[in-house]
C-alpha cells in the first residue's frame, strides 16, 4: 500500500502531528492537518509550515555552468548575482514545457535547480543527456536526496525564523538566498514560496529537518504556526495565480500558451525550443492559459469542460478548486484566442449542469501592502 | 470525538436518520464530514420531491472531493435546510445535529429494518478502518 511511495524525513513527523497522508505522485504526503480551509487561512493570515523535502535539486558547477543552464532554461540567468534566483522554465526541441524550475545561483560558477518532485527522474535525464552534447567544463550532481527542504510562508513566517535562524532575514531580498550554520550543518535561506505570502523556503539536511521543523513550530507558538498540508498548498498556490507543472502545464504546452512570456528572454541567447518559441511570439498561439471565477455556486476541478456561451466546448479545466479567501471556485484553462478577454462570460461544466463563470485576471489574490 | 446518537439509524454510505413517528430527519455521519474535509457547498433537494431508498438526493462538495448524498429511506421531502446552503462548515462541525439536511414524511417504514442500528454502524465504522 504505501510500502512502495517514497517517504521524505519528516513522514513520521506528519503522522504524529495527525496528518492525513496521500499518494503524491509517488511520495506519502500529507494532505491536510487540521483542515485545508484553517491551514489556507493561517498561511494568509499568521504562518504556516510545509515540507516540500520532495522536490528534486540538481547542482550544476563548472566555469560554463553558466553557458549550458543558459542552453536549457528561456529566462536569463546571466545577470544572476550571488544569492539570487529566478523562476523558468525548460522546454523542449519543439517549445515545450519540461518543468518549471528555480535557478539559484550559490558561487560563482555554482548554480542550483530547484525541480518539481513528480519530474524530478525526468529533468534528471533530460539534464544529462544534453549534458553529454554539450561542449563546455561543467558538473551535473543529482542532489535530491541531500536536500530536505521546508517552507515557512505568511506575514509572521520573517518574526518567527528570526528567532531561531542566526541571520538578519531583513537583508535578504525577494527571491535571494544565503547560506547560514544551524545545529552545525550548512542551511540554505531563500525569500521565495508557492503561497502569495511573503516567507521562506530552508534547504537543510534531511537528518535535521525533524529537528528544525520542531524549532519552528515551537518558535512560532504565540502567532499561532500550524503545519500545513498539501491541500492547503494547491488552494494557496492557485488563489496566487501560480501554475501546477503536469495540470496547467506540460510537454504538449508552450510557455507562450501558458501566459509565461516573461520568462521568455530571446535576446540572451540560443536555448532549446528556442526557434519555436520565437515563431508562436511572432505569430501567436491558438489557445491561451486563462484564469477564472465562477458566478455560480460550484467547484471547477480538473477535466471539467469549459464552454462558451454558445454552448460550444472551447477547453478544459486544468486546475480548480474552492478559494477561500474569495469564497468562490476559481481555475485555470486552455481557451481559444478570442476567449481570453478578462470578464468575458464563460460556462464551466459541473456534473452535466452549466455553471457561470467570468474569465479573471490573475492572480486572483495579491497580498495586502504593508502600511 | 465522534459521538454516534445511539437513537440514529444509520446506512453503509454514512448517512444518519432520526425517526419520530413517520417523520425521518437526515443528514451525513461525524466519519462523513471527517472523509470529505471542509465542507464548501450542498445540493439539497426542493420540498415536495420524492426521495427513493438508496438513491442519490444531493451532493456534497468539499475542497478535495464530491460526495453524494444517499436517501436512507424512501419518502416526500417536507423540510429543507436552507441555512445550511450559506453555513456549509456546519456539516464539519456539528454533523449529527445542527447540520441536518432534510426532513421527510416516510413512504414504507418497514424501510427501516434494513438500515444498521447505532452499534452495527459503530462496528462497520471499525471494520473499515484499516482501509487507509
Amino acid at each position: 500500500m504505501s510500502d512502495d511511495l517514497k517517504r521524505t524525513p519528516l513522514n513520521q513527523w506528519h503522522r504524529d502531528h495527525g496528518a492525513k497522508m496521500v499518494d503524491f505522485g509517488g511520495w506519502d504526503m500529507p494532505i491536510q492537518f487540521n483542515g485545508i480551509l484553517a491551514e489556507h487561512e493561517a498561511v494568509r493570515q499568521r504562518a504556516g509550515l510545509f515540507d516540500v523535502s520532495h522536490m528534486g535539486e540538481v547542482r550544476i558547477q563548472g566555469n560554463d555552468a553558466l553557458a549550458f543552464i543558459q542552453h536549457l532554461i528561456t529566462n536569463d540567468a546571466g545577470g544572476l548575482e550571488l544569492g539570487q534566483a529566478q523562476y523558468t522554465v525548460m522546454t523542449n526541441h519543439d517549445g515545450g514545457v519540461i518543468d518549471d524550475l528555480l535557478v539559484y545561483r550559490l558561487g560563482d560558477t555554482d548554480y542550483l535547480l530547484v525541480i518539481n518532485a513528480a519530474t524530478t527522474a525526468k529533468d534528471v535525464s533530460w539534464i544529462e543527456e544534453q549534458a553529454e552534447g554539450f561542449q563546455g567544463l561543467f558538473e551535473v550532481r543529482d542532489e535530491s536526496d541531500e536536500w530536505a527542504q521546508l517552507a515557512l510562508q505568511g506575514p509572521d513566517a520573517q518574526t518567527i525564523l528570526s528567532r531561531i535562524i542566526p541571520l538578519d532575514l531583513t537583508s535578504i531580498g525577494y527571491y535571494r538566498a544565503e547560506f547560514t550554520n544551524l545545529d552545525g550543518a550548512q542551511i540554505l535561506v531563500s525569500r521565495t514560496g508557492y503561497t502569495g505570502e511573503d516567507g521562506f523556503e530552508v534547504y537543510l539536511p534531511p537528518s535535521q529537518a525533524p529537528a528544525v521543523a520542531d524549532r519552528i513550530l515551537d518558535a512560532g507558538e504565540a502567532e499561532g504556526v500550524v503545519p500545513v498540508g498539501l491541500g492547503a498548498r494547491d488552494t494557496l498556490r492557485l488563489e496566487a495565480g501560480m501554475l501546477l507543472y503536469g495540470n496547467d502545464m506540460d510537454e504538449s504546452r508552450s510557455p507562450v500558451e501558458a501566459n509565461l512570456r516573461w520568462l521568455i528572454k530571446p535576446d540572451k541567447g540560443e536555448f532549446i525550443g528556442k526557434d519555436a518559441i520565437i515563431e508562436q511570439l511572432d505569430c501567436g498561439t491558438g489557445e491561451r492559459l486563462i484564469g477564472f471565477e465562477l458566478v455560480d455556486r460550484g467547484v471547477p476541478r480538473h477535466g471539467y469542460e469549459l464552454c462558451c456561451t454558445a454552448e460550444k466546448s472551447i477547453g478544459e479545466v486544468t486546475s480548480g478548486s474552492f478559494s477561500p479567501t474569495l469564497q468562490k471556485g476559481i481555475g485555470l484553462g486552455y481557451v481559444p484566442l478570442e476567449h481570453t478577454d478578462v470578464d468575458g462570460v464563460l460556462k464551466v461544466v459541473v456534473r452535466g449542469r452549466k455553471l457561470e463563470a467570468r474569465v479573471a485576471k490573475t492572480p486572483f489574490y495579491r497580498r495586502p501592502k504593508p502600511n | 470525538m465522534a459521538d454516534y446518537p445511539e437513537d440514529y439509524k444509520y446506512t453503509k454510505e454514512h448517512e444518519w436518520i432520526a425517526v419520530e413517528g413517520n417523520e425521518g430527519t437526515v443528514g451525513i455521519t461525524y466519519h462523513a464530514q471527517a472523509e470529505l474535509g471542509d465542507v464548501v457547498y450542498v445540493e439539497l433537494p426542493a420540498v415536495g420531491d420524492h426521495l427513493e431508498a438508496g438513491q442519490p438526493f444531493g451532493t456534497i462538495e468539499s475542497v478535495k472531493a464530491v460526495s453524494e448524498l444517499y436517501a436512507p429511506v424512501s419518502g416526500k421531502v417536507t423540510e429543507v435546510h436552507e441555512e445550511l446552503l450559506d453555513q456549509p462548515e456546519l456539516v464539519n462541525e456539528d454533523p449529527h445535529g445542527a447540520a441536518w439536511m432534510v426532513r421527510l414524511s416516510m413512504a414504507d417504514s418497514s424501510e427501516m429494518e434494513g438500515l444498521l442500528s447505532f452499534s452495527d454502524y459503530v462496528s462497520f465504522l471499525e471494520s473499515t478502518e484499516g482501509d487507509h
